[in-house]
């Protein structure tokens, strides 16, 4: 078993799939009778719309339907909708906004939705949509969100005074300041953590069918979480009671938080093929993805460290305005609160931190969370104004945080703000970092790189993140709308095979092969023989998806504790096979012994008699070996880890490269190596991304998108990072099931940090992300006049 | 109008609009919907296909100009189910996490192989340029092409 067991670096089953290009993407689906649909958007970030005149487009050749925001709100379909009710500073909910699927009065940022032509095909449905007559009186746009926060901006919404939605707090003011009068040096900081925007490679897409004989819905869209979108589809968008919405999210081509939300599309193609009769296909192009996909990030911030004489961390304070685009996306409200101001703790046990946070609209597109989603932004703060203390100091980067990390001794341990982590041991992790990036060598790298010219810097990052998002009733308490539990049905098929019905949803992660290693280990079955099911609504049980890390902590503990079940109930059925107590029956690895004798029985043996029960007491044990378990996680899981990056920049052009890029992280129990290494690779590209190339540029004065392609918003090619050295610490997370924590976010969260650090070590200067070769040589030359 | 060539190395011919982009004719027509469409500009490369050959994008071509042409796809690549070296390779090395960008990296993985006998890291990176893929960070997509067995 060990080579395909908890442990073992497994080829991944789905690769044969996507290797032979026999995956199935939604826009490889094709109904019969299927037609196409485009959105009609707008090209101003702010305009009151007049008049839409849809006439020309309706008349056109291959045109089927076209529908505006008078249609959908004639047909009373609901609002889209945030489901995170953060309360502000005051007590007070936070302010929220209609957000109708098809505009109706007015538009709020370039690439708002307004209107739909479907066509015979993807050509005339285009052709339709330029024929649509919009008539709009464009108006101011606001797209800083410092700027929408000034008195007298434009007001995006009616309904949210001064742009505000929020000013939220969290943490010990009053204490927060008495460790600033009593520090021996405060160091100060302020930075922008610039906008992203997601690309996932395959672009988002939804068809739509509707069956007229059992009035039955279907939606094949690109979700990380189809229950969550069927919920919506349901109770809040109001097409169909959920019992008539199947929603399928088959092989999705990456997500990183993009896919998690309800979009406008999704809902009008499922409302519009009931409406027409006929399936409706919409395939975003990449323009429609820049535009119109959540972003990501986008805050300012400025943050104050104190600390006694000896370096000691005595208190932490940090001001944020986080931008959330023109409209709350789904879970846009929580991103900058409760997955930010709770991990502004980092590593440090400062005993005192006070964070506060305001929530701010603008003419963009929404906002919300992007791989990481929240706990990068505050790494980046943390680990930042760690090391530039060291700087001011000048205390060893490594030292200053060994001198204040949480001790191994600590845990449980209560942070200031709110969370309590389970387990960590830092020191750990960045020892282990420093051996394997030779940190000790560095000094002579760095002359050998001043012999040829070069600037060479180093930079950590050690970060925290909180994963396996969440035990229901906490977040329930902060104003999540739904719980964070995960399902699982295990069906141990009569002929020996299992089929796993997941809640999870892989869009790359590997789960497949993950959780068929989960089952094989404990039930002792060959993984070919065990078959993962995820991502239909109509065929699992109804789960919550995956982000936040979550799928092993949450949907594998699911699927553990439905092989408890179906352990649990073998047990009764060996016990009556084999006329033994049931305390006497051992398991393992699939087969059943009675203690004390040498009889035995396997789990296959068991099951064709849970099947075929000719010899079991049908009134005392139920046929069948099919278990179904939801899981809701008693806490957060706490990966943490050290990020090592050395750079190595040129003066001349302000090019930088990365000369090495160390990751020492601790996930806790590992299951397969391999796609672990993998999940970290990703998340350091992105964060490699993140703090050299990307940056989601509008324009100040007209709102308009600057970095609307692949060729004016730099995502990382394969030459601009390099290859990475990955390792590992393992302490297991104390309370779930497995001792798993999550993998799928921590390069993301900690790249940027170690890269700017490495950055500004090597200029000397102070720089903003991304750090273009332009802004760098801007540097070192204000640098340099500075110094003349 | 009326095209003809040879897809995966049988004879294919269809009538198509004079606008139609390879890519479309490819998924649309002959449902070949291995080959991906990732973006609008040329930049992502999910859509590489090999023309004679040749790694070339197929939404930049049009289907006519590929008239009697030998188009190969990641459809056709595995012989009597055994996966070709380079597909191979990315299974060892997990060179493909979500699968999008796969096939158009497996295919712009052959040619930089056929181009460069014993290529270097840089090099790959430096080939690598017209095809971008967001989940793997390129650690393993690069080891993959770098040691395929072809």
């Amino acid at each position: 078993m060990a080579e395909t067991g908890i442990g073992a670096a497994v080829r991944r089953k789905e690769d044969q799939r996507f290797l032979t290009g026999a995956g199935n993407y939604v826009d490889d689906i094709a109904r019969p009778g299927q037609t196409y649909a485009c959105f009609v958007r707008s090209p101003h970030a702010h305009a009151r719309i007049r008049s839409v005149d849809t006439k020309k487009a309706a008349a056109a050749a291959g045109v089927v339907a076209v529908f505006t925001g008078k249609d959908v709100a004639d047909a009373k379909l609901g609002s889209l909708f945030c489901g995170w009710m953060v309360t502000d500073r005051h007590g007070q909910p936070m302010k929220t906004t209609p957000h109708p699927v098809l505009a109706a009065d007015t538009v709020r940022y370039v690439g708002d939705h307004v209107a739909v032509v479907i066509g015979e095909s993807r050509e005339a449905a285009a052709a339709g949509a330029e024929l649509v007559s919009v008539d709009y009186q464009a108006l101011p746009a606001v797209v800083s969100s410092v700027a929408a926060l000034k008195s007298g901006a434009t007001q995006v919404h009616k309904d949210v005074p001064g742009n505000l939605v929020y000013d939220w707090v969290l943490g010990d003011q009053a204490a927060t300041e008495t460790a600033f009068k009593r520090a021996a040096h405060v160091t100060k900081i302020d930075l922008v953590n610039n906008r992203l925007i997601p690309n996932a490679i395959e672009p988002r897409a939804s068809v739509g069918d509707y069956d007229r004989g059992t009035d039955q819905l279907t939606l094949y869209t690109t979700s990380q979480n189809p229950h969550v979108h069927r919920l919506a589809l349901s109770a809040f968008i109001q097409i169909a009671p959920e019992t008539k919405i199947r929603v399928v999210a088959p092989d999705i081509g990456g997500g990183f938080g993009s896919k998690i939300f309800i979009y406008a599309e999704e809902c009008v193609v499922l409302w519009a093929a009931k409406k027409i009769g006929r399936p409706v296909k919409w395939t975003a192009d990449r323009v429609e993805a820049f535009q119109s996909d959540a972003h990501g990030r986008d805050h300012v911030t400025h943050a104050e460290l104190a600390m006694d004489k000896d370096g000691k961390f005595l208190g932490f304070k940090v001001s944020t305005i986080a931008n959330l685009g023109a409209y709350l996306s789904t879970f846009s409200s929580s991103v900058p609160t409760y997955l930010y101001g709770t991990l502004l703790a980092g590593q440090y046990a400062t005993p005192a931190i006070f964070c506060e946070v305001k929530g701010v609209l603008t003419h963009t597109a929404p906002v919300d969370a992007y791989r990481g989603a929240g706990r990068p932004e505050a790494t980046y703060v943390v680990e930042r104004i760690v090391e530039e203390a060291a700087r001011q100091l000048k205390i060893d980067p490594a030292e200053l945080r060994r001198r204040n990390f949480i001790a191994p001794s600590a845990f449980p341990y209560q942070t200031p703000v709110a969370l309590q982590y389970d387990s960590g041991n830092y020191v750990g992790a960045l020892d282990k970092a420093l051996k394997v990036a030779d940190y000790a060598g560095f000094a002579r790298r760095k002359a050998e790189s001043t012999k040829r010219g070069k600037l060479r810097g180093v930079g950590f990052s050690s970060y925290i993140e909180a994963c396996g998002i969440a035990p229901s009733q906490v977040v329930g308490s902060l104003g999540a709308g739904v719980g964070l539990y995960e399902a699982a049905e295990v069906r141990f098929n009569a002929t020996g095979g299992v089929t796993v019905f997941t809640g999870s949803h892989s869009h790359g992660q590997g789960h497949e092969t993950t959780f068929a290693q989960l089952v094989g280990d404990r039930l002792g079955v060959p993984i070919e023989n065990i078959e993962v099911v995820h991502g239909d609504t109509g065929r699992i049980p109804f789960g919550m998806g995956t982000y936040g890390s979550r799928s092993l902590a949450v949907g594998g503990s699911a699927i553990d504790k439905a092989m408890d079940k179906i352990i649990a109930k073998g047990r009764k059925i060996v016990a009556h096979l084999m006329e033994a107590s049931e305390g006497d029956i051992e398991f393992k690895k699939g087969m059943y012994t009675v203690a004390g004798t040498d009889k035995k029985m396997s789990l296959g043996e068991v099951a064709f008699a849970a099947y075929v029960p000719h010899k079991l007491p049908t009134d005392q044990i139920e046929p069948g070996l099919d278990e179904t378990a939801f899981y809701d996680p008693k806490n957060f899981t706490f990966p943490f880890g050290t990020h090592i990056c050395e750079v190595e920049v040129d003066p001349e052009t302000g090019r930088t490269s990365i000369a090495k890029f160390t990751a020492i992280d601790d996930f806790g129990h590992i299951v397969n190596p391999m796609i672990v290494e993998g999940q970290v690779h990703g998340g350091i590209g992105q964060g490699i991304g993140q703090a050299l190339l990307e940056a989601c540029v509008y324009d100040e004065k007209t709102g308009q998108l600057l970095t609307g392609s692949m060729m004016d918003y730099a995502l990382p090619r394969a030459d601009d990072v390099p290859s990475y050295t990955v390792g590992l610490t393992t302490t297991p997370c104390p309370h779930n099931p497995l001792g798993v924590k999550g993998c799928g976010e921590a390069g993301a969260i900690a790249a940027p940090a170690a890269v700017m650090n490495a950055i500004t070590d090597a200029i000397g200067a102070p720089l903003e992300m991304p750090a273009t070769p332009a802004r760098v040589w801007a540097a070192l030359q204000k640098r340099a006049a500075k110094a003349a | 109008m009326k095209v003809s060539m040879t897809v995966n190395g049988k004879p294919a011919s269809a009538e198509v609009e004079a606008r139609t982009l390879l890519v479309e004719y490819l998924r649309e027509h002959l449902r070949l919907t291995g080959t991906h469409v990732g973006c609008d500009t040329t930049q992502c490369g999910a859509c590489t296909v090999h023309i004679n050959g040749d790694a070339v994008k197929s939404c930049t071509i049009f289907a006519v100009q590929c008239e009697g042409a030998n188009v190969l796809t990641i459809e056709g690549l595995a012989k009597d189910g055994k996966l070709h070296p380079m597909q191979e390779s990315f299974k060892e090395n997990h060179g493909l996490q979500c699968g999008f960008c796969t096939p158009g990296m497996v295919m712009a993985g052959i040619d930089i192989r056929r181009r460069h006998k014993n290529p270097t890291e840089e090099t790959v990176r430096h080939e690598l340029e017209g095809n971008i893929c967001r989940c793997t960070g390129y650690h393993n997509i690069v080891k993959a092409i770098l040691t395929a067995k072809m």
